[in-house]
């Protein structure tokens, strides 16, 4: 049988030493009539059946690498070095559990902390954690923190959060009676009574405020900042840290992570000091052994559910331990430099992409006074849905419509360009595009 | 003759250097700092980037990060993995935990570019593959379950456990049944069960347990009244003891107007062999990292799927997965969902990983359950003589032992556990349950062999028999890994989270 060693004898002589007759007799405590309910379940397959069925549902799919794709919007296909596949294959990593037993986990902790301490480098914050589910959950536990901090039940977000982030701290937020309302311009509205101001760098359509303003204002009345930061942006603007921002949060996805239709990705969180002992999840501190060699542990565990019960910092358990070490190793083989350069050639690409597209008649930047780094929001001719449905019989995956966002951009297209979408492809969406162009007599 | 040697008592055989010694920081390894690796040109016509991204403050300075050379970086992710116990070591019996070996082929079937390089926003049309696994899956856990329906997006365990609470408190208030603000939790639960319930705003009652670990009807009856939400409960409990008592407890919380939360945690007792819906569970989480041997990955990334009955299927975070003929789409029309508990549609990688698993037992799956309370009752059996068990009814795919009471006055627990790693096994779960002193909680799952709990048996015994004559020295343990006794204390007294550059 699939995973199981022992065969009819060794189970026969487990039987005479427990004592029982039979398997059925160590299942005497469940209720008769709960025991072997007749269920429907397909037949065992052989592994080479498997792998022919997962394939066939694989091979159902039309996968990024397959299409010229220019879809981001949260999820970026990025270049992943071989060397961070190579290493979340391990068995030595990805078997392990959560470092519980530090002296039979070194490995572990150690890529973790590697972990926290280059998510501070990167973010400019103090402490970072071992890792959160994503980025949305992350944002969501920054804001529960803010609560907790502050003992305010408001919460002022930038109306350009993520909306899969927003909606998830609405989530958060609801059984908590804690309220989220969201604005243009969250300096000027945060006030007295809110828990804490979040924004987006970039914002969910690419664009690139001034932000720290906000981080001055939220201080000024009482409030947390929270910045949901994209960690390749990090590399190459002034990050939240330097900013004045009390929390950073994000996903490590563009780190080494592949998009897998959502998930697994990593969720990442970095405060400042002052708020350490409020972090939801695990953190690797550094200490020693009994011979004064460096040595690491979870720490600070008094904060956790498994000490403190209901009144932990936060119910998490299970991280994302694996997709953190992809993430480790992405930063670690790339560098500060490395990632600045992956982030230079998106803007390049982008904006050489804009303009191209907006010397189309029809096409034009639907934010043209907004600065953005490798996402804009595109007007095309016509109802943007159709447009991107034109573009994918050409094998063009053209952005993300937006009309499902927000009605009023039913014209216009999230397009996306990482170091991934090659000139050729460019050339190609352009080409393809300017079939388009023409004289617009749509309303606008 | 024990076929275990004695480690650790003669300094020679103390590890060679590069094992033993500090492993450097990737900060030591002397990257570059100014440059990453060779880079792609942009080809298109560079513009400055002030007059791209005018008024944006750039950094002055790249992040201080250094690039590590490919050849050093792969030799420090070696040794760092070689100071790593895992599942390819040796057993690793952590109970509550479920360390089973995780199949070769779910890895490799996950990466597969059809499942791992597709985008969340892709047209329904593009990702009809990803969409029939994922309904198939909810199908076959609804099966397993015995739930009427199943959400696959949250994260974990936790995670499932909050999106569960959520949805029992939307059922109450859509029914007009505000005051339901209590949730009865037994005192032996895992911390989760109490931390989310605090994070869905809801107040946490603890039920006590009877002397045999299992929940005191009493006190749960005492508790029942028109605050009670829900009672979550883990079956079978966590000291590995089936809550025979569950239909009774079942009818109680449903004839107070309250809901019944099954942690399944402790599935793998009973899968294909007993359904949480047939014991009367209305929410059902599953840790796809346990029972249905998803990688653990060093703590996660895992996957908490949380099952329904039928009265909360309105309440499902959205979108679900749905099908029109031989056609998947996602379906966000859900006007009373509790909402979006995570970004997109939950951790696909190991949805993929865990619908391959259950492929591969298909029908046969009770054969997990059976075999896992095999493993569990027999080494119990074997550690009879060494331990003292934490209660004395039969437990199923785990059990509880304690160092209280033993043969060596003065033995804790804490001291096994880390002998026990100078052996190439890993430790059983200590310290909890919370309501049991010294404890020791083994599950050694079923893919175990006999040999291998065997071996396990007997170097149990071969550290009580080394207490008994020197407790000193287990105290000591462990002496063979990577390093010694890790000083967890100073970890927390003076924390050091992060590497700093010296000034
Ligand atoms: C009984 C029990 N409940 C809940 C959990 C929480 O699950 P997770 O770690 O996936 O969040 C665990 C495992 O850690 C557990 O053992």
């Amino acid at each position: 049988m699939a995973y199981l060693p022992n065969g009819a004898d060794e189970r026969r002589q487990m039987l005479e030493a427990i004592g029982a007759a039979s398997v059925e007799e160590l299942f005497a405590t469940v209720p008769e009539r709960l025991r072997h309910p007749q269920l429907t379940l397909p037949e065992p397959l052989a592994e080479q059946d498997l792998v022919t069925e997962l394939e066939r549902l694989a091979g159902r799919t039309h996968p990024l690498g397959s299409l010229d794709s220019f879809l981001g919007a949260g999820v970026y296909r990025r270049y992943v070095p071989a060397i961070v596949r190579a290493a979340i294959a391990r068995p030595e990593f990805y078997t392990a559990y959560t470092p519980y037993q530090a002296e039979a986990s070194q490995g572990t902790l150690q890529t973790i902390f590697e972990f926290q301490s280059m998510i501070c480098e990167l973010t400019g914050m103090d402490v970072a954690n071992a890792s959160l589910y994503d980025g949305a959950t992350a944002a969501a536990e920054g804001v529960m923190m803010a609560v907790a901090q502050t003992g305010r039940r408001r919460v002022v977000a930038a109306a350009d959060l993520h909306p899969e982030t927003l909606a998830v701290i609405r989530t958060y937020g609801r059984g908590r009676g804690v309220e989220v309302a969201t604005t243009d311009d969250v300096s000027t509205s945060i006030g007295a009574g809110d828990a804490c101001a979040v924004v987006a760098l970039p914002g969910f359509l690419g664009t690139v405020e001034e932000l720290a303003p906000v981080a001055q204002a939220a201080r000024a009345v009482g409030a947390i900042s929270i910045c949901s930061a994209d960690p390749i942006a990090c590399a190459l603007v002034a990050p939240p840290g330097d900013l004045g921002f009390d929390i950073t949060v994000g996903d490590g996805q563009p780190l080494g992570v592949p998009p897998s239709f959502g998930g697994p990705h990593v969720g990442f969180m970095a405060v400042r000091q002052e708020l350490m002992r409020r972090m939801p999840g695990r953190l690797v501190g550094l200490t020693h052994d009994r011979h004064g060699r460096r040595a690491y542990a979870l720490t600070l565990q008094a904060r956790e559910q498994h000490i403190r019960r209901e009144r932990a910092t936060s119910n998490i358990c299970t991280n994302h331990a694996l997709t953190a070490l992809a993430a480790t190793v992405y930063m670690a083989r790339m560098g500060g430099a490395g990632m600045r350069r992956v982030a230079e050639i998106s803007v390049q690409r982008a904006h050489a992409l804009a303009g191209r597209l907006s010397a189309l008649d029809g096409f034009e930047l639907a934010e043209p006074a907004r600065p953005y780094l490798w996402e804009f929001a595109l007007l095309v001719p016509g109802d943007a849905d159709d447009f991107a449905r034109a573009m994918r019989r050409q094998g063009i995956v053209a952005g993300l419509p937006l009309g499902r966002f927000d009605p009023d951009r039913r014209e216009q297209l999230l397009v996306c360009c990482t170091e991934t979408s090659t000139p050729a492809s460019l050339d190609r969406y352009v080409e393809a595009a300017s079939r388009f162009a023409g004289p617009v007599e749509v309303n606008r | 003759m024990s076929e275990v040697a004695e480690p650790g008592m003669e300094m020679s055989r103390v590890p060679a250097p590069e094992w033993a010694g500090e492993e450097p920081l990737v900060f030591e390894l002397g990257g570059d700092l100014e440059r990453g690796p060779r880079e792609v040109r942009t080809g298109v016509a560079d513009r400055p980037l002030a007059e791209l991204l005018p008024g944006v403050a750039l950094r002055a300075t790249p992040a201080p990060i250094p690039a590590v050379p490919e050849p050093v970086l792969a030799r420090h992710l070696g040794r760092l993995a070689r100071r790593n116990h895992n599942l390819h070591q040796g057993i690793y019996p952590l109970g509550s935990c479920t360390m089973k070996y995780n199949p070769a082929v779910d890895e490799e079937l996950a990466r597969l570019a059809g499942f791992a390089d597709i985008h969340p926003y892709q047209d329904a049309g593009d990702v009809q593959g990803a969409l029939e696994l994922m309904w198939e899956l909810e199908r076959l856990l609804c099966e397993i379950t015995g739930m009427t329906r199943i959400s696959l997006q949250p994260a974990a365990g936790a995670h499932g456990e909050w999106t569960g609470l959520r949805m029992i408190q939307a059922y109450h208030a859509a029914r007009g049944d505000t005051q339901r603000t209590r949730v009865l939790i037994p005192d032996s639960a895992h911390g989760t069960n109490p931390a989310s319930a605090a994070l869905a705003g809801l107040e946490v009652v603890t039920i006590r347990s009877n002397p045999d670990g299992t929940v005191d009807v009493a006190d749960v009856a005492r508790h029942l009244d028109r605050r009670a939400a829900a009672i979550m409960m883990t079956n079978p409990n966590t000291l590995g003891v089936f809550e025979k008592d569950i239909l009774e407890i079942a009818g109680m919380a449903h004839e107070a107007g309250a809901l019944l939360y099954y942690d399944g945690a402790n599935l793998n007792a009973l899968v294909g062999l007993a359904r949480p819906g047939d014991m009367g569970f209305d929410v059902v989480h599953l840790n796809l990292h346990k029972t249905f041997s998803t990688p653990h990955g060093g703590g996660g990334p895992g996957s908490g799927p949380v099952g329904v009955a039928e009265a909360l299927t309105p309440f499902l975070p959205t979108p679900t997965v749905a099908r029109d003929g031989d056609r998947f789409r996602l379906d966000h029309d859900h006007p009373q969902s509790i909402g979006k508990v995570r970004s997109y549609y939950g951790n696909f990688g190991m949805l993929v990983r865990a619908y391959a698993y259950i492929r591969a037992y298909g029908s046969s799956i009770s054969a997990v359950a059976e075999n896992a309370v095999l493993n569990a009752r027999y080494l119990q059996s074997r550690l009879g003589g060494t331990f003292p068990m934490a209660v004395t009814s039969d437990s199923m795919h785990e059990f509880v032992a304690t160092t209280k009471g033993g043969r060596v006055v003065g033995l804790r627990a804490l001291d096994v556990a880390k002998r026990l790693l100078d052996y190439g096994v890993y430790a059983p779960t200590a310290y909890f349950p919370t309501t049991v002193p010294e404890a020791l909680m083994f599950e050694p799952t079923e893919t175990e062999s006999k040999r291998s709990l065997d071996l396990l048996a007997e170097v149990c015994a071969a550290i009580v028999a080394e207490a008994e004559r020197d407790l000193d020295h287990v105290r000591g343990a462990p002496y063979l890994t990577p390093v010694s006794r890790v000083d967890e204390v100073e970890a927390a007294r003076r924390p050091v989270l992060r590497w700093r550059r010296a000034e």
